[in-house]
């Protein structure tokens, strides 16, 4: 009777893990908002692990920036954002990436949707793997400098450095200035500079710091993300899939979007 | 201008486009790819019609259904939610939805009086709620 | 004599340290001939080891597309509606449907390894595999803890993926719930969401892999077939930066257009 016992129990266990297995959206609330002052201490130089910002990684409404020069105000002249201080009306939004899916690009894909990410650290790079897009980035950590003059990328070129033990530097230059950098419609130039800080707390605990230097679109340097909190997600965590496809976009326009047209 | 914390959401006003923000206290922050301009949110509508089409994709889901409205004729209406991943969090899936389910959905408008709008809620044929507004459920069902 | 050796010796270590600071970005893959001959010096393979980037060269493209089983009634209807650039459903430019060059969707799996497979990274952890594609700049997790893939799986374009060591030198991988809006490759040959794929990935020597993939559709082809059948991957330098390619829709749009323009300047 124990062994039957006992052998429901492991099915019953199996069956709910089971469900749990695939596709996960995000660790819960009450994981993302539980304070981690208990956890364990932080293992040195290791910021592997699959992370989870929860809300605060979607950042709808965009950031509030350094003052833009006049470079940035004839460059985001045209942009049509759908949230934050210029938004306006839905079938009005020009955005790349919610109207057309064009790449996110980078730094975007941390300042707008960053949704759970993967990191994995081999002898020579940093390597983080997106949930949002399901896109991939390479930071090397063999020493090599940053291209001179470099063509512009997507996502950039980085590379990267341990500062201490427990923080983990990144420089980031030649994006694509076709990207917007948040869901607000800011602007940057190729000329971007981006540094990622990413401050290992404790076991559980990973602060973020993102700071932008574009002396061409902006007045001065400015940090979108200060120290925000992700939390230390299961290494069985399957990430659901989250894919702009431009069809699925043109549907949705053609249905909602471009028919909420409103009066003026 | 203030600091704006992520669970705003804007409207914007009139020609001047005069900026009235309010803190909406969500769990997952809904419908984040744009904001709630062209929704009359000051209106609660509530219709039961049968549903003609669901997708699931970014950067929205969204419900079709055909349902009698006050203009006194059959219209189908499209009502968007968030994409998947928030959707899943509230324990919405693919397969929430099938056509010729009988459902009764409260929602938000647009304002030129198109049959489009924001989804609230839905109350499927089995009597049970989704909801795509407000506190996500404390324990939302895993995914299938 | 000395000196002379002496001051080589430095220029040769300072071209090295200046070689290491500025290793080279945008490596493009040997797409343009055969797979390179592998980087590191022969050797014999590595046990239940597939990590490291891999190269296919020119034979990862697969521009005609694959010689496939027969398709069934299904598999015919579907077909017939893939307007394709290349292959046996080849079309005019502008009157190409493929969703992956005209729109920038989601190539999918597992067109990821039957088109533009270009080079990508393999890296091993103790619960997955994961492999990182220079093509459109995707990752895919193969999970290796024993779970099993999903019953009546919600469709991914790239779906859902377990993995084993079927021996020292065999990494086998198993794949559903792909979505069928995709296209297996670029000749438009179509795939059902009952597609089951397996990747066998056999590591022959210390830069070597083979990689053949086997497709089980019944409700698209009559029978199993055998797409890829012992490609061969050439291992890289693990310093390769590879180049950026990723489809976007805007510049997708930008080459429709001027394919439709082109056909209604030659209409004239």
């Amino acid at each position: 009777m124990k062994t039957f016992c006992a052998w429901l129990l492991v099915f019953a266990v199996a069956a709910v893990v089971g469900a749990q297995d695939w596709n996960r959206a995000g660790l819960p609330d009450s994981a993302i908002n539980a304070p981690k002052t208990k956890a364990a201490p932080a293992p040195k130089r290791d910021i592997t692990g699959i992370w989870d910002a929860g809300g605060a990684g979607i950042a709808g409404p965009g950031h509030e920036s350094a003052p833009w020069t006049d470079w940035a105000k004839q460059k985001a002249a045209s942009y049509k954002p759908g949230n934050g201080p210029r938004a306006v009306y839905e079938a009005d939004i020009n955005d790349p990436l919610s109207t057309v899916c064009d790449p996110s690009g980078f730094p975007r894909l941390v300042m707008y949707e960053t949704r759970p990410f993967q990191v994995v650290q081999t002898p020579n790079q940093v390597l983080i793997l997106y949930m949002f897009e399901k896109r991939w980035r390479v930071i090397w950590t063999d020493g090599r400098a940053l291209p001179n003059n470099p063509d512009p990328r997507w996502y950039g070129y980085s590379v990267g450095r341990w500062e201490d033990d427990s923080t983990f530097v990144v420089n980031t230059i030649g994006t694509d200035e076709r990207t917007w950098l948040d869901n607000s419609g800011n602007p940057h130039s190729s000329e971007l500079k981006v540094e990622e800080r990413y401050h290992r707390v404790n076991h559980d605990l990973l602060e973020l710091t993102v700071t932008l230097d574009d002396p061409k679109a902006y007045t001065r340097p400015w940090t979108p993300r200060n120290k925000m909190p992700l939390t230390l997600a299961p290494a069985n965590f399957d990430m659901m899939e989250m894919i702009c496809s431009p069809t699925e976009v043109m549907d949705f326009r053609k249905n909602i979007s471009d028919r909420s047209n409103t009066v003026r | 201008m203030s600091r704006i914390g992520p669970f705003a959401a804007g409207i914007v006003v009139g020609e001047a486009a005069r900026i009235i923000f309010f803190v909406v206290i969500v769990s997952a922050p809904v419908a984040a790819h744009h904001g709630t301009a062209s929704f009359d949110t000051s209106k609660d509508l509530t219709l039961k019609g049968t549903v003609t089409d669901w997708i699931w994709a970014n950067p929205h889901c969204f419900l079709k259904f055909d349902a009698m409205d006050e203009t006194g004729t059959v219209r189908n209406w499209a009502v968007e939610v968030s994409n998947p991943t928030d959707m899943t969090k509230r324990g919405w899936a693919r397969g929430s939805f099938k056509v010729g389910d009988v459902v009764t959905v409260n929602l938000q408008p647009v304002k030129n009086g198109a049959p489009i709008g924001r989804l609230r809620s839905v109350v499927l044929p089995d009597g049970s709620t989704l909801s795509a507004m407000g506190p996500a459920p404390a324990a939302a069902p895993p995914p299938q | 004599m000395n000196r002379l050796v002496i001051v080589g010796a430095i220029v040769v270590m300072g071209t090295a340290a200046a070689v290491a600071q500025n290793l080279p970005w945008n490596n493009p893959g040997g797409a343009q001939g055969p797979a390179a001959a592998g980087s590191a010096p022969p050797g014999p393979a590595p046990t239940r080891d597939i990590g490291g980037i891999w190269d296919a060269g020119g034979a990862g493209i697969g521009a005609r597309g694959m010689q496939t089983a027969p398709l069934t009634a299904w598999g015919e209807t579907v077909g017939k509606t893939h307007h394709s650039g290349d292959g046996a459903r080849m079309v005019p430019a502008d009157q190409i449907n493929d969703p992956l060059s005209v729109l920038a969707d989601p190539g999918g799996f597992p067109r990821q390894l039957l088109f533009e497979l270009r080079p990508f990274e393999v890296v091993q952890m103790p619960n997955k595999v994961l492999m990182l594609y220079m093509f459109e700049k995707r990752w895919r997790v193969i999970w290796t803890d024993g779970r099993q893939l999903p019953t009546n799986p919600d469709p991914r374009w790239y779906g859902y993926s377990v993995g084993h060591w079927e021996d020292d030198y065999t990494f086998v991988v198993n794949s559903n719930g792909t979505d069928e809006r995709t296209w297996l490759d670029n000749a438009g040959n179509p795939h059902s969401d009952q597609l089951k794929v397996e990747e066998r990935y056999h590591r022959v020597d210390r830069n070597t892999m083979e990689l053949t993939v086997i497709l089980d559709d019944p409700k698209a082809y009559t029978r199993p077939w055998t797409p890829r059948d012992k490609l061969k991957l050439a291992l890289v330098p693990s310093s390769t930066d590879l180049m950026e390619m990723i489809p976007s829709a805007s510049e997708s749009a930008a080459v429709r257009s001027i394919y439709a323009a082109e056909a209604a300047a030659g209409k004239k």
